[in-house]
């Protein structure tokens, strides 16, 4: 059964207001841009981001007024600093922040997608990360040697938006490069929304299952979106736009620049192709793979 | 800011490198993290350590660095040629079973006792946010050491800091293994003016001041009462070739300048 939609319908139908999305969760790499184009667009309220660092997205959402509650490891621009609307938004109490650490992320969802209640740790301990903070609890070990130990609340996001290289149209995906904690995450999640840069035929995503990372049995709606996760790279189809990331950095320090900035590279453009058009033929070449590097052939065959 | 030397020019952001390179061993696993110490892993593979292993948060890792430089960890540089790609979940299960010998962090604050903030510090007006552990906290509290990186100044390097983002010491010796850490703490904090290590109190003390910054610059400019190492010396400076490989891989000085 297909499950290919438009980013606007996938977007209207499963992210309702007052949801938590989880997205962002492979760091620096495959950020769904794209759809959180599309939930500014549609004025979503109210909304809980998840996810462990945030490479200006969630900035981008909280600029734009979605955003009720952030839990995250690190909100900010990887290459430059500091993030204002967050760094605004916190100082003036305008969203709640939970502070967590990357691998308390990857534990609180690693809970979620086992079905327990929390998971274990050694990090944090001692750190005032788990001070008031009602992700965290100190625990004792049941076995022999009773060290102290923090309990991670398990996360289960309403939805996941994750973006690969290429998925059929049930939403059996292939990605490659780093995982960061989009394994867990779409398997904690109570929906997933999938984008892709290309859909292929099932064929293509049985001939190598090993690097199927994503069943479609978890995936709620597929969608294409080539150049969907740009500024962010996708490897094999196109690098990071590091001037972008400069850009939004000079251009979004007070709140009525970044309101000129959204109008322009959100609110004014339609969809995903606009948003190439007004990047401009050139600057989209100039990202392109200039130099492939393909894998050695995997033999499956007996 | 440039120093002149008998043998070469160098900045301080490639001083602060190369001794940041030094702090590799040759074998070891190292969660490398982003700008200064992603190049001294470079330096470090390319002159005394050609055997560590570089381990990246977000999935990666590399026992070759990057051929181009990389802006953040996860630039399809740093996936090219990889010698593993996997879920962050995969790298933190090392750190946390005592695989990893060395860390780098940045911090806003690093106090007496090496614990760092990167979470939020008070300013003139009030709160000022930061963006948070990201991963800092998870390698302060599980590798077996760490290695700080810090401007300095009075104000960011405190008493105490405000906020413990990362745990170093905390108060002092045997703080770590009361608060159930496993291991580890911090071994050096290398600053804008000096490389600070830590005694079996848990607390730091001068080791080396950088060529041009006095003894007593440092210590007028530490929160605390910063204790002197009897044998203080000056910070060695980085190598002619050092510094060829901190300038062929960050040709523009993005890092380094």
């Amino acid at each position: 059964m297909s499950k290919l939609q438009s980013l606007s319908s996938a977007i209207s139908a499963h992210v309702p207001d007052g949801s938590s999305v989880a997205l962002g969760l492979q760091l620096e790499q495959m950020i769904p841009f794209a759809a959180g184009h599309e939930i500014i667009r549609q004025g979503k309220r109210g909304l809980t981001l998840i996810g462990p660092i945030s490479d200006i997205l969630f900035d981008q959402m909280i600029g734009a007024g979605c955003v009720e509650k952030v839990i995250a490891a690190w909100v900010g621009n990887v290459m430059m600093g500091s993030a204002y609307n967050f760094r605004r938004a916190v100082e003036n109490e305008q969203i709640k922040v939970f502070n967590l650490t990357n691998f308390t992320i990857a534990l609180a969802l690693q809970a979620g997608a086992m079905g327990i209640p929390f998971l274990p740790t050694r990090t944090a301990l001692g750190s005032d990360v788990p001070k008031n903070n009602p992700f965290f609890y100190q625990i004792f070990s049941p076995f022999e040697g009773k060290e102290p130990l923090l309990a991670v609340r398990a996360l289960v996001p309403d939805v996941a938006i994750v973006h690969v290289q290429r998925a059929d149209a049930n939403g059996n995906a292939h990605c490659w490069g780093n995982f960061g904690v989009m394994l867990e995450a779409v398997r904690a999640a109570k929906k997933v929304i999938l984008i892709a840069e290309e859909i292929v035929a099932a064929e293509v995503i049985a001939s190598d299952p090993n690097r199927t990372v994503i069943p479609g049995f978890l995936v709620t709606a597929v969608v294409e979106s080539p150049l969907g996760a740009h500024p962010s790279p996708v490897q094999g189809y196109y690098k990071r736009d590091d001037a972008f990331f400069k850009q939004y950095h000079q251009e979004t320090k007070s709140k009525s620049e970044f309101d000129e900035w959204a109008a322009r590279w959100i609110n004014g453009v339609a969809d995903r192709d606009a948003y190439a058009e007004l990047l401009g033929n050139d600057r989209v070449e100039g990202l392109g793979v200039k130099k492939h590097a393909f894998a050695a052939q995997t033999d499956y065959g007996y | 800011m440039a120093f002149a030397s008998s043998e070469a020019q160098f900045t301080l952001s490639e001083l602060m490198v190369a001794a940041a390179a030094r702090e590799i061993r040759d074998g070891e696993i190292v969660f490398v993290g982003m700008r200064l110490p992603l190049i001294a892993f470079v330096v470090a593979k390319r002159t005394h350590a050609p055997n560590a292993t570089g381990l990246f948060e977000n999935g990666v890792i590399r026992d070759t660095p990057s051929k181009e430089l990389i802006y953040t960890m996860a630039d399809p540089p740093n996936i090219l040629g990889a010698t593993q790609c996997l879920e962050m979940m995969g790298v933190m299960t090392y750190l946390q079973a005592g695989r990893v010998h060395l860390g780098f962090l940045g911090a806003a604050e690093v106090d007496r006792f090496g614990n760092l903030n990167s979470t939020q510090v008070t300013g003139k007006n009030g709160l000022v946010r930061l963006p948070g552990s990201g991963g800092a906290c998870d390698i302060a509290s599980l590798a077996r050491r760490f290695v700080a990186m810090i401007e300095h100044s009075k104000h960011r390097l405190p008493e105490r800091v405000s906020y413990v983002t990362s745990p170093g010491n905390g108060e002092g010796a045997g703080w770590r293994k009361k608060v159930g850490l496993p291991r580890g703490g911090p071994s050096a904090v290398i600053t804008t003016k000096a490389v600070l290590r830590f005694d079996e109190s848990g607390e730091s003390y001068l080791a080396s001041n950088h060529p041009g910054v006095s003894v007593e610059d440092v210590v007028a400019n530490t929160g605390w009462k910063l204790r002197v190492a009897d044998d203080v010396q000056e910070t060695a400076p980085p190598s002619a070739e050092e510094l060829a490989v901190i300038r062929d891989y960050d040709k523009e000085g993005f890092w380094t300048k």
